[in-house]
């Protein structure tokens, strides 16, 4: 498993090309829009070398063979009837898929909540007849099955995006949006905030875990166990230090005394494969930078950096929270 | 032969004269109008108002802000040359790229069309000048003001950082410095210069025009102008009262775009892209009318499809007021919605693409000689034709959900607004820059510096294309590295900084010293349209004698045409009173109808755009003091400037305006420019109304109980009361105006006493309303929009109230008659529209609640 999450991290900094991609898809929505693209971006480009072409005649053709004729062929044609017929087809053909895209998930399909906040993401999810199940910063889905998503926002307007999975949709105080995806195909994806959020936007992404129906039952119900007491020396001390320091404000960790709500749930923190939503390697030294270091690698962030801590208590905490499996 | 019975005059077309007056006379003509239309030297110099002066210093002011514009964009590109880069921090990435966005918006694209217009349009028109040159001398020094402040905040690093298009609420609660306020207060003082000059362009295009040039022989350039400034009339006042309604929740607390309060952002959206859509043409119509001027000169034939343009330039205006929620498709609306919405965005293509292909069938048609103005066109052509596939694309709803707020929406509008607005642009200032001081610009510089331009900018934007579709999102400091993302930002880092070492050569080509250069010939292209009658360099009075048109090219189709306007053989060749004049024709046939006299150079333009700027600056430090200090200040200035400026009575009736044609110096009413200008303005105010009332009804629409059960107000006695008072108080102001005409001094006094007593009660009377049934507009955002409603609908009360004054001491000191009664009849203009103002405020407020209640 850890070597799993190691590769998986490598991936996440390194990794290839797609995981980010639209273009790639990884999901029954995003297969839709890239085949929708592909037929346009040909169409637009022979319209374009259409019209280059178009005006280097009319450059060079001579004044007396252009008649009047051909000049109101070429305005009829070139601006009313070609687009007509092509713009009519191109709104049959692209607009067809909105339907489906926009319909709620069949009934009994896993449902997740996320909340975006400066500059996070809050996940609950919602399976059929148990209780929420919070996360934070990281989203699982089983492949082939339609998932629904339940986004709001407590702050200002976010926008939840998984491109290789489907298009956005914002997240809007006071609002509540829905969007469906249909992951097609397992892997490590990669989403981020699309709309501007103020100074961290760009610093607000999530990893997405596309795995097999099995694999996620039993992620998910790990998710909802408490938090297992740490065994070693240092990861103890640690959470000590979770508590004295007052981390346990913001911060839930199930299982143990520390049950605020304004900060992400942490009672997983180490099993994720990135920390502070998707700009960190989730290792002990990231913990340590992260805990001290705060406002340096996430300007504005409400978390208070605890850079007074003593370093060994830096370490004590980034073990235990990095043993948070 | 007088001005009324003008029948004669259409069916026969008025020649010239047919022969030259004798030289001392025009020697002593031109004289005499050389002395008028005198440009003030030393530091007075900045006191001139003349078009020639005004619309140099706002393209000159426009383009110092591209330049700074497209240094944050350089500065920017810096940060993403690389991921993770720390070369600006995200405090000041993010305030460079709001910036950026909102000076090249505000800043440069929309005032350098009006900058254009300004210095552009008289000479079209054969007219002397603009019908209000002081007008466009407030404007450009409101824009001056707005834009200096806005620009250096970020200097001292107090810029907006919420993005051009100001989403709340990151914009109301979650951004406590000034940065929000500079930018909803600074571009709401910009706005109205902005329609100050929109409102200038439309009575110059529509009543300045010479004698004989009908609406189908009007340039095309005129026409574009014309359709883009009535758009302004009705684009930016959502805008503005968006702003007013953000500021008014930053300032006061009020929750209009706060959940907790009953508010919605979504409502800024609506409002926001209301504007920011049409917005879009308003910057890309006024630089395609560049190009249907420069196309047929070098084509060396008229244009192909006149009347295809003109229809596809008022339909793309049309169409560009129902597109505006294809910029919020992501935010969850319903599919009839997108649906609707993704159709009549692509149906804007149609009209866009009549005007691409007529431009084609005149080169096609004629002769193409070589230019580097025809370069810039054919360049912005091909630029632009894919910006507007790439629109086509993103305006299907399901790829705009992944295309949205990424690099590839980035991509296409920088193709749209650099091929449809920057390259046609620059291409003017090739094409016209002979007539600002008689240069010509260099052929090879423009060469060179297209070729570098056009490489580097798609060498910027392509990539921009796919780095969206991997997953970039925009409006980032930074980046992860390693997920496709690094060599294309490196290329567009690259291609960025080609570009602007292309516009740079340009720039060089503008500014370097031409001393030494000869003079250009005159009409150097063999121009035909009337702007190139122009001697080099230009002489201040505009044209040296108006001229009768038949022809959309003049200059190629009338013969001897240029002698005749040179020798003084058309109208106005003279000025005996040393007055600058022009002439004011009908808006269809171009008949004439008045001698229009023109002010002359002026500090009060200056002044009063100081003393507006000091109500919007301080309220922006929230000094509310200082604030209506200014604001007084302003009230006086502006009253001062009219009272001494404007409605002079003429030291005779009529006066000969040449060719046998006798013309009154005064009019009121409907041919008159002033009555035009108010009947304009007041559109564009009534549409900022209208847009709160929207905002009224969109509450309605997403709540169960609006007005809220828990909430009485303002009830129907008080609001009732209220208009009726001020209906009467509207009617009084007509009696007024009709009892000053039967030059009936007690009637009119009586009726203006009335009024105002009926006004000032019935303001009262209106606020009554909500104060007695204590709307708390902190407490509910229902409170807010009926006290939102009801202040504004007593502000412009006051308003008339103080007109009422000013026609009054107008008429006591004898500086207003039965005869010349201009004031009383615009005010009685006004006061149309605040009558309609009362009854809608007191309709919805007061009626609207006794509907949804049963």
């Amino acid at each position: 498993m850890r070597g799993c999450v190691a590769l998986f991290t490598l991936t996440i900094l390194s990794g290839c090309t797609g995981v980010q991609s639209a273009l790639d898809p990884a999901g029954r929505e995003a297969g839709t829009i890239a085949r929708l693209f592909w037929w346009m971006t040909i169409g637009s480009m022979i319209v374009w070398l259409g019209v280059i072409v178009l005006l280097i005649y009319s450059v060079r053709t001579r004044a007396e063979s252009f008649t009047r004729r051909k000049a109101r062929i070429m305005i009829v044609g070139g601006g009313v009837v070609v687009p007509v017929v092509v713009l009519t087809v191109l709104l049959l053909y692209g607009l067809a898929p909105i339907p489906a895209m926009l319909a709620p998930a069949p009934p009994g399909s896993l449902k997740i909540a996320v909340s975006g906040e400066q500059w996070w993401w809050r996940v609950h999810y919602l399976p059929p007849g148990q209780a929420p199940i919070p996360s934070a910063n990281e989203i699982r889905l089983p492949v082939g099955e339609p998932v629904e998503f339940h986004l709001e926002s407590p702050d200002v307007i976010h926008s939840f995006w998984i491109p290789p999975l489907g298009g956005k949709m914002d997240m809007i105080p006071g609002r509540k949006t829905r969007l469906v995806l249909t992951p097609s195909r397992t892997g490590v994806f990669r989403g981020a905030c699309a709309e501007y959020c103020g100074a961290s936007h760009a610093l607000m992404a999530f990893s997405v875990v596309v795995q097999q129906r099995e694999e996620f039952a039993a992620w998910l119900s790990h998710q909802s166990q408490p938090a297992e007491s740490p065994q070693e020396l240092l990861a103890i001390q640690g959470a000590h230090l979770f508590l004295a320091n007052g981390c346990s404000a913001c911060h839930t960790i199930r299982g143990t005394a520390a049950a605020g709500v304004v900060g992400p749930d942490l009672t997983h923190v180490g099993s994720r494969l990135s920390l502070a939503a998707g700009i960190l390697p989730n290792d002990p030294n990231a913990f340590e930078r992260w805990i001290g270091q705060t406002h340096d690698l996430k300007p504005e962030v409400l978390m208070p950096a605890f850079h007074m801590l003593p370093p060994e208590d830096t370490r004590a905490l980034a073990a235990y929270l990095e043993g948070l499996k | 032969m007088r001005a009324r019975n003008t029948i004669d005059q259409l069916a026969t077309d008025v020649e010239p004269l047919k022969s030259a007056p004798p030289e001392d006379v025009q020697a002593a003509q031109t004289e005499r109008l050389l002395k008028a239309w005198k440009t003030p030297t030393g530091w007075r110099y900045w006191s001139a108002v003349n078009n020639s002066e005004v619309g140099l210093w706002y393209t000159a002011a426009t383009f110092f802000f591209l330049l700074f514009g497209g240094v944050l964009a350089l500065l920017m590109r810096i940060q993403l040359a690389r991921p993770r880069n720390d070369f600006l921090s995200a405090e000041v990435y993010n305030q460079a790229f709001t910036v950026h966005g909102s000076v090249m918006m505000f800043l440069f694209a929309i005032p350098v069309f009006e900058a254009l217009a300004v210095m552009f349009l008289p000479q079209m028109l054969g007219a002397r000048d603009l019908p209000f040159p002081r007008l466009s001398a407030f404007g450009f020094w409101a824009f001056l003001l707005g834009g200096i402040f806005l620009a250096g905040s970020i200097f001292f690093n107090a810029a907006p950082q919420g993005g051009w298009f100001m989403y709340p609420p990151l914009t109301s609660s979650y951004q406590k410095g000034i940065g929000p306020d500079i930018w909803l207060l600074g571009f709401s003082f910009i706005e109205i210069a902005a329609i100050a000059a929109a409102v200038e362009m439309i009575v110059g295009s529509l009543k300045c025009r010479p004698p004989g040039m009908r609406i189908n022989l009007i340039p095309l350039y005129v026409w574009y102008v014309l359709v883009a400034s009535i758009m302004i009339l009705f684009a930016f006042p959502p805008l503005i009262a968006g702003s007013m309604l953000l500021e008014v929740e930053r300032a006061f607390g009020w929750p209009f775009f706060n959940p907790a309060g009953g508010g919605d952002p979504l409502l800024w959206q609506h409002l926001f892209w209301l504007f920011g859509h049409p917005e879009v043409y308003i910057i890309f119509l006024p630089s395609v009318a560049l190009i249907a001027m420069i196309v047929p000169t070098f084509a060396r034939r008229a244009i192909v499809g006149y009347t295809w343009i003109v229809l596809a330039a008022i339909g793309t205006g049309f169409l560009s007021f129902g597109l505006w929620v294809h910029h919020m498709f992501t935010t969850g609306l319903p599919g009839i919605s997108l649906g609707l919405f993704s159709a009549a965005s692509e149906a804007v293509a149609i009209p866009t693409g009549v005007q691409i292909f007529c431009f084609l069938a005149t080169i096609a048609a004629g002769r193409v000689v070589r230019s580097v103005a025809m370069l810039f066109s054919m360049g912005a052509l091909v630029i632009f034709v894919l910006g507007g596939l790439t629109g086509v694309m993103v305006a299907i709803a399901p790829f705009d959900f992944q295309a949205h707020d990424t690099f590839f929406v980035v991509g296409h509008f920088h193709y749209v607004l650099i091929g449809g607005a920057l390259f046609p642009i620059f291409a003017a200032c090739y094409y016209f820059f002979p007539l600002v001081n008689g240069k010509q610009l260099s052929e090879k510089l423009g060469r060179v510096g297209f070729w570098i331009a056009f490489i580097g900018f798609n060498v910027a934007f392509l990539p921009m294309h796919v780095t969206g579709l991997r997953g970039m999102p925009r409006r980032v400091f930074t980046y992860e590295a390693g997920i496709g993302f690094d060599a294309l930002n490196l290329t567009t880092s690259i291609g960025a900084f080609v570009l602007a070492i292309g516009i740079g050569v340009i720039f060089w080509d503008l500014l370097r010293p031409k001393g030494k250069q000869p003079y250009s010939e005159r009409n150097p292209w063999n121009a035909g349209t009337l702007e190139w009658t122009q001697e080099m360099p230009g002489k201040p009075w505009g044209i040296r004698s108006i001229p009768e048109i038949d022809s959309r090219y003049p200059l190629w189709d009338q013969p001897d045409f240029i002698r005749d306007v040179d020798e003084g053989r058309f109208y106005l060749p003279d000025a005996e009173e040393g007055l600058r004049e022009t002439i004011v024709t009908s808006p269809v046939d171009a008949t004439p109808e008045q001698i229009q006299r023109l002010p002359g150079p002026s500090f009060i333009t200056l002044i009063a755009a100081l003393a507006t700027g000091g109500f919007f600056v301080f309220g922006t430090f929230h000094w509310w003091w200082p604030a209506l200090g200014s604001l007084v200040l302003a009230t006086g200035v502006i009253i001062y400037w009219l009272w001494t400026g404007t409605g002079l009575i003429p030291e005779k009736h009529e006066k000969d305006a040449g060719l046998g044609l006798t013309l009154p110096l005064y009019s009121s009413g409907p041919s008159s420019v002033s009555w035009w200008a108010v009947v304009i303005t007041m559109l564009a105010d009534f549409t900022a109304f209208m847009c709160v009332i929207f905002g009224y009804f969109f509450f309605w629409t997403i709540h169960d109980d609006f007005p809220p059960a828990n909430i009485n107000g303002p009830g129907v006695m008080w609001p009732t009361i209220a208009a009726i008072t001020l209906l009467l108080a509207w009617a009084s102001t007509l009696l007024a105006r009709r009892w000053n005409r039967m030059d009936w001094p007690t009637g009119f006094y009586a009726g203006i006493v009335a009024a105002v007593v009926l006004a000032l009660a019935g303001t009262a009377f209106l606020l009554a309303g909500p104060w007695f049934t204590r709307l708390d507009p902190t407490s509910h955002v229902y409170s807010a929009t009926v006290w939102i409603l009801v202040i504004w609908t007593a502000f412009h009360i006051v308003i008339g109230v103080v007109m009422h004054g000013y026609c009054a001491a107008r008429r006591i000191a004898r500086r207003m008659t039965a005869r010349y009664d201009s004031e009383i009849v615009n005010v009685a203009v006004y006061w149309h529209f605040v009558a309609l103002t009362v009854v809608i405020t007191v309709a919805v407020i007061a009626g609207f609640p006794l509907l949804t209640r049963g």
